[in-house]
């Protein structure tokens, strides 16, 4: 499944329609576009306007129209502080709400995935890995990705201390100037809230360096 | 992170070394977190100028590394979560995750939690105090958890005048105690987390001490015994059985190997229906492999098909698990809402398996400050550790957690609140 907010990278989505032909998988699109029609939720306005929270609603909504018993998430523990205790396998309720203080302890390999009717789990197999250790299984498994992982020139501008690229989403507000930078990403999510790294990157090993040096920003927090 | 030594090293696995780390409060913990981290380089110039920034707004006249695991302790002031907390980092030679469980009231807990993924402990003892109660607590969890290295550093000895004699006697009060335990490898390093002394450079201020620093003891201690490579166990997660045409009679088993070594052409038992057969193929995403050893996860094909494929794990005829409805444990209670009672039904996991299970009996608790066991006891609260005896409703194939930790490991969930309430090791 994927939750579409709408606000893609052009890129992302030839990529993804690729990807499920050459799996010949079914693919499920849960759309914040949609939830919008229906009422759901109400599109943030002003110049940082982003569906980011809202695709919550529209995740929730698909995974109980499907019943699914888990999402499955590549979030990791090093990615910021407040996810150092995210447990791999993450309860959620009958209203998809996350208790922090009253996670289950996981010991060994014995993951506990009993839940009620109507509760899910959001389960993160990568929980321990670093970065760089995702890079480094890229690198092994020889696996295919999108282009803008790596370094390429792009417009963009410079908006609370990220670089955002400059789409049909985002509107330049007075002050902000557009530049041209050679720019690659380390995540790709919304558009409105992807921030791109300057970087020289071309090829894995370069983006492999660039990682290990922890030159790729400055706010790369390891584990803290 | 020294780039040229890092990159050199991409092209092989590196391997990962997973530690926990113990001592009361303010022995220092935190400090030595950030010193392996601000001496391996894994901590950034923006962060480090942060920090040395606020401590000379306090006037310190040293860098405070332990506001660089700052997150955890507001968390603690603030009562939020007392947790396990995981942290990474990286040298030329290994990966570490470290499992940091800070708090108190469900120290116990947390410790168990973090013991259970860990090849080694480091235990934290404060020169001044020598070994506490809370030493003795510490390390009766690793060595219940089977946490095969224990390393125990001695720290603020700056504040002791660099002493072997101190040293010495703290080792010694140490080994005293721990001989009551059961701890295979035991190292002992003297070391200051606020001034760095032997935990990434050698100490030149304490000349007598011969061993290594605390990184190189992380960096080279020999991990690869920690699995059991003798008794085969294969506890199977899946049956794969295509419905089509052409895969008509495949029937693969699946599963991540638990111990020992599965070939093709080796003579399997599947359990518990003692039906034997022959592995015909052992496959893997990347197509078939010669032999099979944990933590592969493998399908393993036979040269028959079996009767049932109900609950299986697959062993050797000569090297056989435990069979049974009655498992002796020392359990860890971890909720807070309940205690566990005499005659109380639980969900047991245990490998790839659920069961039900009553208490049987509740033979004795252990007081983990003193090792005291304390029999006649009605209940075990959170945090507590005691030897019990269940009964499940279907029979189980274990080991004794000594032999194999994960064919030796369980836990118990509530059949209503589905929380987990405990943490088994099979005795
Ligand atoms: N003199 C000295 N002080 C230390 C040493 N290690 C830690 N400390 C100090 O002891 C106090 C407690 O340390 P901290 O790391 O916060 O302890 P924690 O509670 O175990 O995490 C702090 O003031 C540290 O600066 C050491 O090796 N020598």
């Amino acid at each position: 499944m994927h939750v579409d907010t709408g606000h893609n990278f052009e890129e992302t989505i030839e990529f993804r329609d690729r990807y499920v032909r050459d799996l010949d998988a079914r693919l499920v699109v849960a759309s914040v576009q949609e939830s919008i029609h229906k009422g759901r939720v109400v599109e943030e306005k002003g110049p940082n306007a982003s569906r980011n929270a809202l695709q919550t609603v529209t995740l929730l909504d698909a995974i109980e129209e499907h019943g699914f018993d888990a999402a499955i998430g590549g979030a990791r523990r090093d990615e910021e502080k407040a996810r150092a205790k995210e447990r791999f396998f993450s309860h959620r309720d009958d209203f998809g709400q996350w208790d922090p203080k009253n996670q289950r302890p996981e010991l060994w390999n014995l993951f506990n995935g009993r839940m009620n009717p109507g509760e899910h789990f959001r389960v993160f197999p990568l929980s321990n890995w670093t970065e760089m250790d995702v890079w480094m299984y890229i690198q092994r498994e020889k696996i295919v990705l999108p282009e803008i992982y790596f370094s390429h020139e792009r417009e963009v501008i410079r908006r609370a201390g990220t670089l955002l690229a400059l789409t049909d989403f985002i509107t330049v507000q007075e002050g902000e100037a557009v530049e041209r930078l050679r720019v690659r990403f380390r995540t790709i999510g919304d558009a409105t809230c992807t921030g791109a790294v300057e970087s020289e990157a071309w090829t894995l090993e370069e983006v492999i360096a660039e990682v290990a040096a922890g030159a790729a920003d400055g706010t790369w927090n390891p584990g803290g | 992170m020294n780039q040229a030594a890092v990159t050199s090293n991409l092209d092989s696995e590196m391997e990962l070394l997973r530690f926990t780390t113990a001592g009361s409060v303010d022995d220092g913990k935190s400090t030595l977190i950030g010193r392996l981290m601000y001496d391996t380089k894994t901590i950034f110039e923006d962060q480090l100028e942060a920090v040395e920034r606020v401590s000379r707004n306090r006037g310190d006249g040293h860098v405070d590394l332990a506001l660089l695991t700052d997150g955890l302790r507001a968390e603690r002031e603030q009562g939020i979560t007392i947790d396990v907390a995981y942290r990474y980092f990286a040298t030329p030679k290994r990966k570490f995750i470290i499992a940091d469980t800070p708090g108190h009231i469900q120290y116990t807990r947390n410790m168990v939690t973090g013991a259970s993924t860990a090849n080694l402990a480091i235990i934290l003892v404060d020169a001044r105090k020598g070994v506490v109660e809370q030493t003795c607590r510490h390390s009766f969890i690793a060595s219940l958890l089977r946490i095969q290295h224990v390393v125990v550093c001695v720290n603020k000895m700056d504040l002791v005048e660099w002493s072997q004699e101190v040293f010495d006697r703290i080792v010694k009060d140490y080994k005293d105690f721990a001989s009551r335990l059961d701890i295979p490898q035991m190292t002992f390093i003297p070391i200051s987390a606020l001034l760095g002394d032997n935990v990434v450079e050698k100490s030149t201020n304490m000349p007598w001490y011969q061993g290594s620093t605390l990184l190189y003891n992380l960096e080279s201690v020999y991990i690869g015994s920690d699995a059991n490579h003798v008794d085969a166990r294969f506890p199977v997660q899946w049956v794969i059985r295509p419905h089509s045409q052409e895969w008509h009679d495949f029937r693969g088993y699946s599963g991540r190997v638990a111990g020992g070594v599965f070939k093709p052409g080796d003579e399997v038992v599947a359990l518990p229906s003692g039906f034997e057969a022959k592995i015909k193929t052992v496959q893997t995403a990347d197509g078939q492999v010669e032999e099979a050893f944990h933590p592969m996860s493998v399908t393993i094909t036979l040269d028959r098909e079996l009767i049932s494929a109900v609950a299986i794990c697959l062993v050797k005829a000569r090297n056989q698990p435990h069979v049974s409805q009655e498992v002796d444990c020392m359990l860890c209670w971890f909720s807070e809402k309940k205690p566990l009672t005499q005659g109380a039904k639980y969900i047991v996991r245990h490998t790839t398996r659920e069961v039900k299970a009553v208490v049987r009996e509740l033979q004795y608790k252990v007081d983990v400050n003193t090792l005291h066991k304390e029999e006649g006891v009605s209940e075990l609260k959170l945090n507590e550790i005691g030897r019990v005896h269940l009964r499940v409703s279907a029979p189980l194939f274990y080991d004794s957690y000594r032999r194999n930790r994960i064919t030796g490991s369980l836990i118990l969930v509530d059949p209503f609140t589905n929380e987990t309430v405990a943490a088994g090791m099979i005795r």
